[in-house]
């Protein structure tokens, strides 16, 4: 088994079982205490508003947009890492039809697994203080697995 | 074992969608418009108690769609996953009765965790001994647990593949065939992964800040109460708008992603569907048919309606029927070798 493909399958396999794990850490210490509060926040916003205290009313608000801003983010970074992992897998799999020399062939997979790693780390990032670094890593992450999954498509038609 | 279940968690995935998209979602997303109208319209009565009403009454809407949202996503997940680890048990040096230990494992966990999620909104905490979580959760954690516990096993004999120290016989690699079917299924499939990467990165870039801000301004439009009934109408219309709009966006990224990533994986299975070179070319097309009309028809439904809907449902269902009609092909190519098998003694 070539370099690329190992690198491929597993790496694609350890960072399944971490996106695995992160999840059901999420799932069982996290979510539902943050939906509590996501929903709690809004509701809060509403019943202050009524009994016409707006300044609670503001203050709810913030308090369930940022929130929300990080669920939608803590959510988004367990399943792009399983869905990264699983096509990082397959694409070991199927390395060998990539009509690419070995050394694309390393580059793909090298590019697969930085920017699958990167780029959901960039997302779960953009929760702290540190957005623009975040952000650029996020994009950085995305860019790699684009470019990697455009070579293979490329690669996959010169074979077909 | 792998093969055949995670084809059938992914048909019953797609399935469960189907059912949910056509007589649920709409249905869902309308009465959380009226709860909201409803919770707007008490702040204007000035009445807290019926505001708290109105937010229990959507919160449990939402909970509704959301664990079978859920549902739909972890069941059709765990069956790719079992593809997978079909795919790479050449790879993994273990013996016979610890790999079928681990298949058994992982379906058994692929199945109870959908269901577990998809209970969780009927159960609730009844006779639960913790303040948030009930029985439901808690069998779809632990059969997280046992998918995990799978897939270390899985990783554990690859790591020994690698260091080639075989505890037990390595499975024959899959035959290398190179069929009309399977290159169509790499191609289309990678395409189509490729195309969702795209549309995913337009909207991280143009759409996400952007709805996040716009709800928010939504928000206090309706705690500001605008002018009369009317205007209220039209802030919580705008906001089920936005949650549609919202909606549409990410089912077609992860719908044309999912679609790639089964084409690409049934691209492997094709030398075990036995058919007819006609019906698997024909099943190869309506797949990937079904794979560009259901997220092309999802982003048209903000346009177009209803009818984009049905016509995405019938996309979602051209993908259901190839996909079981492939099963057929697997469990015929089963039966085959059992005949030989039966023949030859």
């Amino acid at each position: 088994m070539s370099n690329a493909r190992k690198l491929l399958i597993g790496g694609g396999t350890i960072l399944a079982a971490f996106g695995m794990l992160y999840g059901l850490y999420y799932a069982v210490f996290v979510e539902h205490q943050t939906l509590d509060r996501m929903g709690g926040s809004l509701a809060g916003a509403f019943i202050h508003s009524a009994e016409r205290h707006g300044y609670e009313s503001q203050l709810a608000l913030n308090a369930y947009r940022e929130t929300k801003y990080d669920y939608v983010r803590q959510v988004d970074v367990h399943s792009h890492w399983i869905g990264l992992a699983m096509l990082m897998i397959v694409l070991g799999v199927v390395l060998d039809d990539v009509a690419l020399g070995a050394r694309a062939r390393f580059g793909i997979a090298l590019a697969m697994l930085i920017g699958s790693i990167l780029f959901p780390m960039g997302v779960i990032l953009q929760t702290t203080h540190a957005l623009l670094a975040a952000s650029a890593l996020a994009i950085v992450g995305s860019a790699l697995v684009i470019i990697a999954m455009t070579a293979a498509a490329v690669g996959f038609v010169r074979r077909a | 074992m792998l093969v055949f279940g995670g084809i059938g968690l992914i048909a019953a995935g797609m399935l469960f969608g189907d059912i949910f998209a056509a007589f649920v979602l709409h249905q869902n997303g309308g009465q959380t418009g009226q709860a909201l109208l409803a919770a707007t319209q008490a702040v204007a009565a000035q009445d807290p108690s019926a505001v708290k009403a109105a937010f229990t009454h959507v919160g449990d809407l939402l909970e509704d769609r959301g664990t079978k949202v859920d549902t739909h996503v972890h069941m059709i997940d765990a069956g790719y996953l079992a593809l997978l680890l079909a795919l790479i048990q050449p790879y993994v040096a273990l013996s016979v009765s610890s790999k079928k230990l681990l298949a058994k494992l992982f379906l058994i966990g692929g199945f109870l965790l959908p269901v577990g999620i998809f209970l969780i909104h009927y159960v609730g905490l009844t006779y639960s001994p913790f303040m948030v979580i009930g029985w439901a959760s808690i069998m779809a954690d632990s059969a997280g647990g046992l998918l995990i516990i799978a897939l270390i096993g899985e990783g554990w004999g690859f790591w020994k593949y690698l260091r080639n120290t075989h505890a037990g016989p390595a499975e024959s690699e899959l035959p290398k065939d190179r069929s009309w079917e399977r290159r169509m299924l790499l191609s289309g499939g990678t395409m189509l992964v490729l195309l969702g990467f795209l549309q995913g990165a337009w909207y991280a870039g143009f759409n996400l800040y952007e709805h996040e801000n716009r709800e928010m301004v939504i928000l206090k439009d309706l705690l500001k109460q605008p002018s009369g009934s009317g205007g209220i109408a039209s802030s919580v219309n705008a906001y089920g708008m936005l949650q549609a709009e919202k909606a549409v966006l990410i089912a077609a990224h992860s719908h044309i992603i999912e679609f790639g990533l089964l084409a690409i994986l049934l691209s492997f299975v094709q030398p075990y569907i036995y058919l007819s070179e006609v019906w698997k070319r024909r099943w190869v097309k309506l797949l990937l048919a079904g794979s560009v009309i259901l997220p092309v028809f999802v982003l048209l439904e903000l346009r177009m309606g209803l009818l984009a809907g049905g016509i995405a449902d019938s996309g979602g269902l051209m993908v259901i029927v190839a996909l079981i009609a492939m099963l057929v092909g697997v469990v015929r190519h089963t039966g085959s070798l059992d005949a030989g098998v039966g023949s030859t003694q």
